[in-house]
């Protein structure tokens, strides 16, 4: 049953987001977290008392110590107590979760939050902790390696080579010469290879960085915001966990999620993509059959900052932002989860009258 | 806000693995796999029948694999599939069950796999909830540290004789000899081994509490039209939900907390019940640790507060009693931490379908699944029954 059969219409009414730093040692979670809380309740004038349903997006790997998500929802305020979930994984699905929710009709808005410090730890080996740990995290094979395979393949089949991926990254961080809240803005040189075929300037920054939105249903959604970013369609979709088996130059689980969620029906005009690396921007764009007409990544994604666990709500936030000022009036936003793309979130988002 | 049109949800398949303390034989995946073969059995299911898979589990130290829904795709058949991973503490084995629910009942997906699972084995569990300095330490040495001072404020709260947690965990060992897929099966436990098992976190003796478990809990949920289909009674849904309060602030009653009290108010009136005591027929709640029986009786309305333990001790709460509580035997006979509130979840559901086996609660028409965590302060409960809700 697709999406489209929708009981209500849900919107992203407010977004919210940190600045984006290498290293936040002076703040905790709690404190890096707070600010943005803030800002997007205040955007909508809503206490969080008023809020119907609250879920986040963190992961205990990240912070070091077992749930660690129950400090941040001190923060939050859940007195008296709140109707809340959280979900290990980026935001994007803590948002899916919460959309769920107010179709139900159990709640009319929600606040959707996620965060990540990366900075503590040594990101490219926590990252191997997510991978099968009877035959491949006891090889430690990081991120970035996996990532380089995955570029590798996509130049050894013709789809990209060396200089198309500095173009991405020179793109990326162009756009981000506008985002007061990216990590890396502007020019950068491509660098050095990190792990080939990947360079530098191919690879995120690692950072902190932390995320929020509210949600809201139908007439709720009106009041709260003068132009909501109504979700037409939403879905997402997992692959094989072992990349052998998998074609790393294709991104099934993104196609189906974007026909699933509405993606194909009419052009889209803008794409946030979370992308970390250059040659992944190039595989969504062929899942997605994005051209050269959408405007992808005008925030300069995840090449320009790209907090963990909430890189992926920043796209929706993103997204929902052009539409809330006028910039788009049909955007497509993207997450995506584990090893070279291996789960995906597409949601399409309009403007009333688009 | 109007819930009118939300389609009615169904449980029509449940499967277990045999708890054990460690299940060297299997993978993490070959432990998951094998209790959602057995939903799907009991469902009369395949693979491709369903539409999403739900899964969670308490701390990823726990076993030492990071968000390991992504290593696991393969074995739950989710590829090509919505997989959502939820994390809430203690409480996370409901919690998943309701989100899974909430799918079906927005109409998002027809027929949905969901599952939790702690491979306890893999790590112990109580330092793995034991944070070095210079982090914050609400759980202290283990769970039982932190939760030790609240059992001793509810003694002197309500003046509840000091022999009452040991009823409720000699009961529970005796419920889980009647459930074939319990941890502990204690045979010749007597009362008096109960009271003199050496202390451990005063007042909590060792037999008063839960053991550390290898184990999953898988859940096949589906609208109307799968019910229809089910070669089995299914139960319904009636009423789910969750409630959580911050850990530590001034004024919070770790006895009896608001969230507790909270969350199982929005479940009856969701489910039209209003005096749960009289309309509920079997309850089954997170009881860690044995004290937490006549407090969460309290916290749910079965009793009057300070009254909880006089239900414990005159007998109503046993499998034979007029509100048994925990026939399956509980968390305090079987922990799979992650898991533990779908199993409490699972065993309400199969009360109500009148698959319970040895531990069937007699006529069971409408039953209390109940999860909490962190520090007293997650909670997730669902109501089930045995008729379709109306309306």
């Amino acid at each position: 049953m697709p999406p489209t059969g929708a009981l209500r219409d849900v919107a992203i009414v407010a977004f919210a987001q940190s600045d984006h730093l290498k290293s936040t040692d002076e703040l905790s979670e709690v404190e890096m977290l707070m600010p943005v809380l803030h800002e997007v309740l205040g955007a909508t004038g809503l206490a969080t008392g008023e809020i119907d349903f609250t879920c986040s997006g963190s992961a205990d790997y990240l912070a070091g110590r077992a749930f660690s998500f129950t400090m941040a929802l001190d923060g939050v305020g859940a007195w008296p107590p709140i109707s809340e979930s959280h979900v290990e994984t980026d935001g994007a699905w803590a948002l899916y979760e919460a959309w769920v929710k107010l179709l139900t009709g159990e709640a009319d808005t929600a606040l959707v939050y996620s965060y990540g410090k990366s900075s503590p730890g040594s990101l490219r080996d926590v990252l191997t902790r997510q991978l099968d740990p009877y035959y491949q995290a006891p090889l430690w094979p990081d991120s970035v390696a996996l990532a380089a395979l995955q570029a590798q393949a996509l130049i050894d089949a013709g789809h990209t080579d060396e200089r198309t991926l500095a173009t991405v990254a020179a793109r990326s961080r162009d756009a981000a010469s506008d985002n007061p809240h990216a990590q890396v803005r502007g020019a950068r040189p491509q660098g050095d290879y990190v792990v080939q075929p990947l360079r530098t300037g191919d690879c995120p920054p690692i950072g902190d960085g932390a995320a929020a939105v509210v949600l809201a249903a139908g007439d709720r959604a009106r009041a709260l915001c003068a132009r909501p970013a109504w979700i037409r369609g939403i879905d997402h979709r997992i692959e094989p966990h072992a990349i052998g088996v998998r074609d790393l130059t294709e991104s099934p689980s993104t196609r189906l999620a974007a026909e699933r969620a509405g993606a194909f029906e009419r052009p889209v005009d803008t794409a946030e993509l979370h992308a970390p690396f250059s040659s992944q921007e190039v595989v969504l764009r062929r899942a997605l059959d994005l051209g050269d007409e959408v405007a992808v990544n005008p925030s300069g994604g995840p090449l320009a900052a790209n907090p963990m666990m909430a890189a992926g709500l920043v796209r929706l936030g993103e997204a929902a932002a052009r539409i809330h000022r006028g910039a788009s009036d049909r955007a497509l936003a993207h997450a995506t989860s584990g090893p070279c793309l291996q789960q995906n979130l597409v949601a399409v988002l309009e403007g009333e009258d688009a | 806000m109007s819930t009118a049109h939300k389609e009615p949800v169904a449980v029509v398949g449940i499967g277990q693995t045999k708890h054990v303390a460690a299940r060297k034989d299997v993978s993490i995946a070959g432990l998951v796999r094998e209790a959602a073969r057995r939903a799907l059995d009991d469902a009369g299911l395949d693979w491709p029948d369903i539409d999403a898979v739900v899964i969670g589990k308490a701390p990823d130290f726990f076993e030492g694999v990071m968000m390991p829904e992504l290593y696991l795709a393969d074995a739950l058949g989710a590829v090509g599939k919505p997989m959502l991973r939820v994390h809430t503490a203690g409480s996370v084995g409901g919690s998943t069950a309701l989100v899974a629910a909430n799918l079906v009942a927005a109409r998002v997906h027809g027929t949905v796999l969901t599952l939790a699972f702690e491979k306890q084995s893999e790590s112990n569990a109580m330092w793995g909830l034991s944070l070095p300095i210079p982090f914050q330490q609400p759980l202290l040495a283990g769970a039982g540290g932190f939760f030790a001072p609240h059992v001793r404020a509810y003694m002197r709260r309500t003046g509840a004789p000091d022999a009452i947690g040991s009823l409720v965990a000699f009961k529970d060992r005796r419920n889980a000899l009647k459930n074939p897929y319990a941890h502990l099966h204690e045979h010749d436990l007597t009362l008096e081994q109960v009271q003199s098992s050496p202390m451990l976190w005063d007042p909590i003796r060792y037999s008063e509490t839960c053991p550390s478990s290898d184990g999953a809990c898988a859940m096949i949920l589906t609208d109307r039209a799968g019910a229809d289909r089910s070669p089995e009674p299914p139960a319904w849904v009636h009423g789910g939900a969750m409630r959580s309060e911050p850990t530590l602030f001034a004024g919070k009653d770790f006895v009896s907390p608001q969230a507790g009290r909270d969350c199982a108010a929005d479940v009856y009136a969701q489910a039209g019940i209003t005096d749960p005591r009289a309309e509920i027929d079997a309850v089954e709640m997170y009881v860690p640790f044995s004290w937490y029986e006549p407090m969460w009786l309290e916290n749910l309305g079965f009793a009057e507060e300070g009254e909880g333990w006089k239900l414990t001790e005159s007998g109503v709460t046993e499998l034979d009693g007029d509100l048994p509580v925990n026939p399956s035997g509980g968390v305090l006979s079987t922990n799979p931490i992650g898991a533990s509130g779908m199993i409490r979840f699972a065993e309400a559901a199969l009360q109500v379908r009148g698959q319970a086996g040895e531990h069937q609660v007699d006529g069971a028409r409408r039953a209390l699944g109940h999860a909490y965590g962190g520090g007293s302060q997650f909670f997730s409960m669902w109501l089930v029954g045995a008729e379709q809700p109306a309306g």
